[in-house]
């Protein structure tokens, strides 16, 4: 029935479109000059039926189950419901559901029974008449639109409204989506704040999650002092763009301007490849190469170097970052105009000087908005982590101990045996929200600096 | 007396600060310069005219060696300044550029400030010892290009927000900022009211005394009101090369006449 209403649909799209083109096309022949071009006409018409009917269709669509639940609750016989609870009635209408599909398990009451049945016929009924919505609805707007149809009717401006009036929704979705995100976000950390004191959270320097999920359980009392564990993320970020900055940068200068256009060719897809290679095979490389040959290399200097150290998953995750930095850099740097390079070296400045004191700043918000989507990326990072960095919180900023990450934090506190109540849970949603927070206050600081600093050349 | 002094200034006047002997420029497939010799001379302004296309600014990029910026460009041929081959592997092209100075056919300002584009060339340089040294050489660059009295209140604001003839008396006045021994000027008038095109054609008349000047024109008029000497160049080649008076009034080829007179262009 659904499938025949979207056929009907379609169809009426489509005589719409062709009904009026041909319309316009018959006024063209006469030789009179239309406003809009033939296909527009047809166009108009067409979205005209097919975005307001489909809209109504889905809206159909979507609250149909929630009315036909409730018209075949409230129809059941006095008394049958008496005493259950919110489970207890999901489960009878799950039941009823599933009679209505002929699926019958042992002998049900006849009540429930008389309910599927009713059931049966809203479906139909609700079917029925979305089909003959759709059908009304479809002949009245492809005869109004085929009303419409006249030499001077500007029907490519009707068609640029609805298609702006589409774009609009699509970026509206986008948002809406981010905006329910950090909505639901914010609820649970509400909630996680009604359990633990905010400044606790914010200023705490213990961070020990490990609290009793069940009354019989031995854990310590829990410590959700963030400090530790955003220190690790900053640790590791601060190592990963050390790597990644200088790498990433430098070879995008030596592309843009040094290398030959053969070695360009080559060096250039091969660090776009970097991009490619999953997260989970750097970590990996990380736990199983880096790490270990950091800390062989320490001890034979002397060095007491943890197994799992903030130096080897940040160092691996700038090497994720580098094909970031550098293709961002190059790209800002080739767009920087010939004739500003060409003024420069026609002044006598060598390749070197003409990069720090005049491409450099031309390109500076493309290579900054390169860094910080690695900023970005850094800070959110998981499976690297997960895999090459440790599990303590400790307030360190060495290196070369184990330090753990807000990302991995939140995967240990939501693996396994949790309760949606429990501050243990509700805490994963605190450091997410801080997480974001803290992007986007970097994010803020950094569009700031450059356009403080940029020197734009158009 | 007089007689053998007028001789020994024409002599030093006549000296050739560049020579160009048998200069092929390729890009790629395209021959743009075709076995071109030349003789610039010192302390003159010597005019290159030509039709659009036919290789002007090319051979004016040769003589400071941007072409070398440009991959597919090749050079061969000798050109020297001064009796020095340019092209020779101790030939440092950063210094030739400092010495050999260039304004591009569009004006090209920095994206940064009025005062700082200036000083670009002479902080590269190290002209400058102190910061009033600057100040002076900004200002005295920007009045010989005739451009002072319309942003000395403005020294801080960035050079690409002037209008596209400031802009090209900007890069008139940071080009002669650094000292350089030769100006070339790849039409740099072409943006100007006759206003600004009269106090840039008085600045090249000024530096004549002490500099080599060669200006790219397609404006007749200018290459003969501010020229000693003119080539005209034609499809690579260069066609004729002399004293701009006899160019312009008893030319002797064919192709120079129909150019001047109009009829090829
Ligand atoms: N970068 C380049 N790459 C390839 N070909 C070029 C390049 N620059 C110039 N040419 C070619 O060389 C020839 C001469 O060009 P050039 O710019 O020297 O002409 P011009 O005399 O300065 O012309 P105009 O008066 O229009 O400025 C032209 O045929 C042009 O197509
Ligand atoms: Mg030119």
């Amino acid at each position: 029935m659904t499938t025949l209403a979207f056929l009907l649909l379609i169809v009426a799209t489509i005589f719409g479109y062709f009904l009026n083109r041909i319309a316009a096309r018959s006024i063209w022949n006469r030789g009179e000059r239309l406003h809009s071009l033939t296909s527009y006409h047809g166009l108009f018409s067409a979205l005209m039926v097919l975005v307001p009917v489909l809209t109504i269709m889905l809206f159909w669509l979507a609250l149909e189950g929630r009315i036909l639940d409730s018209l075949t609750m409230s129809g059941l016989p006095d008394g049958v419901l008496d005493g259950q609870g919110t489970g207890g009635l999901q489960l009878i209408l799950a039941e009823i559901k599933s009679v209505s599909r002929g699926q019958i398990f042992g002998t049900p009451e006849d009540w429930k029974i008389a309910a599927a049945d009713r059931y049966i016929a809203l479906t139909r009924t609700s079917n029925m008449l979305m089909l003959i919505v759709v059908a009304v609805l479809s002949v009245a707007i492809i005869a109004f639109a085929r009303s419409r149809v006249r030499v001077d009717f500007r029907a490519r401006q009707g068609v640029e409204r609805i298609v702006s009036g589409l774009m609009i929704f699509c970026s509206v979705v986008a948002i809406f989506t981010t905006l329910g995100i950090i909505f639901s976000l914010t609820f649970e950390t509400y909630r996680f704040f009604e359990k633990v004191p905010v400044w606790d959270f914010l200023f705490g320097v213990n961070w020990e999650p490990q609290i009793p999920i069940r009354a019989d359980q031995i854990a310590a009392e829990g410590a959700f002092g963030w400090l530790p564990v955003i220190l690790g993320t900053i640790v590791i970020t601060v190592v990963a763009l050390v790597v990644a900055v200088p790498v990433g940068l430098f070879s995008a200068i030596y592309l843009n301007e040094f290398a030959p256009p053969k070695v360009r060719l080559v060096i250039k897809p091969v660090l776009e490849l970097l991009a490619g290679v999953p997260t989970v095979v750097y970590g990996f490389f990380a736990i199983l190469v880096v790490a270990p040959a950091i800390r062989s290399f320490g001890q034979s200097i002397g060095l007491d170097v943890a197994p799992n150290t903030a130096l080897a998953a940040g160092g691996v995750m700038g090497i994720m970052l580098i094909p970031f930095i550098s293709s961002f850099a190059d790209d800002a740097l080739s767009a920087v105009p010939q004739a500003l390079r060409d003024g420069a070296l026609g002044l006598g400045a060598t390749r070197g000087e003409m990069m720090t004191t005049v491409l450099f700043p031309a390109a500076l918000p493309g290579i900054v908005g390169g860094v910080l989507l690695a900023v970005s990326r850094a800070i959110g990072e998981t499976m690297i982590v997960v895999m090459a960095a440790g599990l303590i919180a400790r307030m360190t900023i060495n290196p070369l101990e184990s330090v753990t990450t807000v990302t991995v934090q939140i995967v240990t506190l939501l693996i396994g045996d949790t309760a949606f109540d429990n501050p243990k849970t509700l805490a994963a949603f605190a450091l997410g929200m801080m997480l974001f927070l803290v992007t986007l206050i970097i994010n803020i600081f950094a569009l700031r600096i450059v356009r403080k600093y940029r020197e734009a050349y158009d | 007396m007089n007689d053998m002094r007028k001789v020994e200034r024409d002599l030093k006047v006549n000296d050739a600060k560049i020579t160009a002997r048998n200069v092929d420029v390729r890009y790629g497939e395209t021959h743009a310069i075709k076995d071109v010799s030349i003789d610039i001379p010192d302390r003159t302004v010597t005019s290159f005219i030509g039709p659009s296309g036919c290789g002007k600014s090319t051979f004016l990029r040769c003589l400071n060696r941007m072409n070398d910026t440009i991959d597919i460009c090749r050079v061969t041929g000798k050109i020297t300044i001064d009796g020095k081959d340019i092209n020779e592997r101790s030939v440092d092209p950063v210094q030739l550029r400092a010495q050999v100075g260039m304004v591009f056919q569009k004006p090209n300002p920095f994206p940064k400030s009025i005062y700082d584009n200036i000083a670009y060339g002479p902080r590269i340089h190290g002209l400058a010892r102190s910061k009033t040294d600057m100040d002076e050489i900004v200002e005295r660059a920007l009045r010989r290009g005739a451009i002072w009295n319309e942003v000395k209140d403005r020294l801080h604001a960035p050079g690409t927000g002037l209008s596209g003839g400031q802009q090209q008396r900007l890069c008139i006045a940071r080009a002669i900022a650094t000292e350089p021994e030769v100006l070339l000027m790849d039409e740099p008038c072409s943006a100007l009211d006759p206003i600004a095109t009269a106090q840039v054609e008085e600045l090249i008349d000024e530096l004549r005394q002490d500099y080599s000047v060669v200006i790219v024109t397609h404006s007749m008029q200018q290459a003969a009101r501010v020229s000693q000497k003119t080539a005209f160049f034609h499809l690579g080649d260069l066609v004729e090369f002399g004293e701009t008076e006899k160019i312009f009034t008893n030319p002797s080829d064919p192709r120079t006449e129909s150019y001047i007179t109009g009829r090829i262009g």
